[in-house]
């Protein structure tokens, strides 16, 4: 973790309320692009942000030096994110179809082989988002954010195996539609 | 050993971080990798795919204007919320212990009467 970071946790841990804000202005929009992740669209990201600054404000006396903070409010992020897609299940009203797409990408550092980058990039950001939300929140969070095992089934409410299972089957999906074998790119397009 | 059985392990092998056979830790399987292109491929294809994954971590979205505003709107909220219900969590700690000191005036009275009464006995028998 950076130092400033690191001295404005210890601030805020200690009750500083001005540190707190301070590391709401610096991990916000990390904050919202994973829950942006998650959910799919731009309003429920931002109820989601929300909350999880919240509840990181109750909890950050809690909060132990050992484990990253990034890492501390990603795994609240999924939480506040699953119950609320919880919620958003049980009254579903939304339109899937209306989803916005991911957009205002920061630039990629790498200028070498950029187009092909980016051309993945979009392919990869737009398979993403196809995955049923159970699937996407998995592969999310181990494979971009690099969660481990137990805190993704803990946040999620799922057990271990369920997690691994759903980790597999959103892996296989996107390896079949964006790195197809000989034989499975005519399913590939099919879907 | 059939290819379909050995999915799942590639694309946890590939997580090693190479997509070389080797990187199979259970012997079986590896061996059968050695010997199949397909799986080969396969291992090679989870690999630039979680190779992928790992680089969005550098995307980060711009979130439209007034979100860190927002999140200082809500835990304001929040804290007045808290503030509220401590305050009437304080009345009703003042309150209960309004009667615990009256409780103890009174037990304080009786046990005054029922010293004065012993005295008085205590009197009476001398
Ligand atoms: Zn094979």
């Amino acid at each position: 973790m950076p130092d400033e970071l690191a001295e404005l946790v210890a601030a805020a841990r200690s009750g500083d309320r001005a540190a707190f804000e301070e590391l709401v202005r610096a991990t916000s929009a990390e904050t919202y692009t994973l829950a942006y992740r998650l959910l799919g669209n731009e309003e429920d990201a931002r109820d989601v942000v929300q909350e999880t600054y919240l509840r990181a404000y109750k909890g950050i006396e809690r909060f132990r030096g050992d484990s990253q903070f990034s890492t501390w409010l990603y795994r609240i992020t999924a939480n506040c994110a699953a119950t609320y897609l919880g919620r958003r299940a049980r009254h579903r009203h939304d339109e899937l179809s209306d989803e916005a797409p991911l957009a205002d990408v920061s630039p990629d550092r790498d200028p070498q082989g950029l187009a092909m980058a980016s051309n993945l990039r979009d392919r990869l950001n737009e398979a993403l988002e196809q995955l049923p939300p159970r699937l996407k929140a998995v592969i999310v969070l181990r494979d971009v954010y690099d969660l481990p095992h137990e805190a993704i089934a803990a946040e999620l409410g799922i057990t271990e195996s369920a997690a691994k299972v759903r980790l597999h089957r959103a892996r296989r999906r996107l390896r079949e539609q964006l790195f197809p074998l000989p034989g499975e790119e005519e399913e590939a397009r099919a879907v | 050993m059939q290819c379909e059985e050995l999915t799942e392990l590639l694309a946890a092998s590939a997580e090693a971080g190479s997509a070389a056979p080797s990187v199979i830790v259970d012997a079986r399987a590896r061996a059968h990798v050695e010997g199949c292109l397909r799986c080969q491929a396969e291992l090679a294809q989870y690999r630039k795919l979680l190779r992928a994954l790992h680089n969005l971590r550098t995307e980060v979205l711009t979130p439209a204007p007034g979100l860190v505003a927002d999140v200082f709107a809500h835990l304001e909220e929040a804290g007045e919320r808290h503030a509220v219900r401590s305050l009437v969590r304080g009345r009703r700690v003042a309150y209960a212990g309004g009667l615990a000191v009256a409780a103890t005036a009174a037990g304080a009275g009786a046990a005054y009467v029922l010293v004065a009464r012993r005295g008085r006995k205590l009197r009476a028998a001398s």
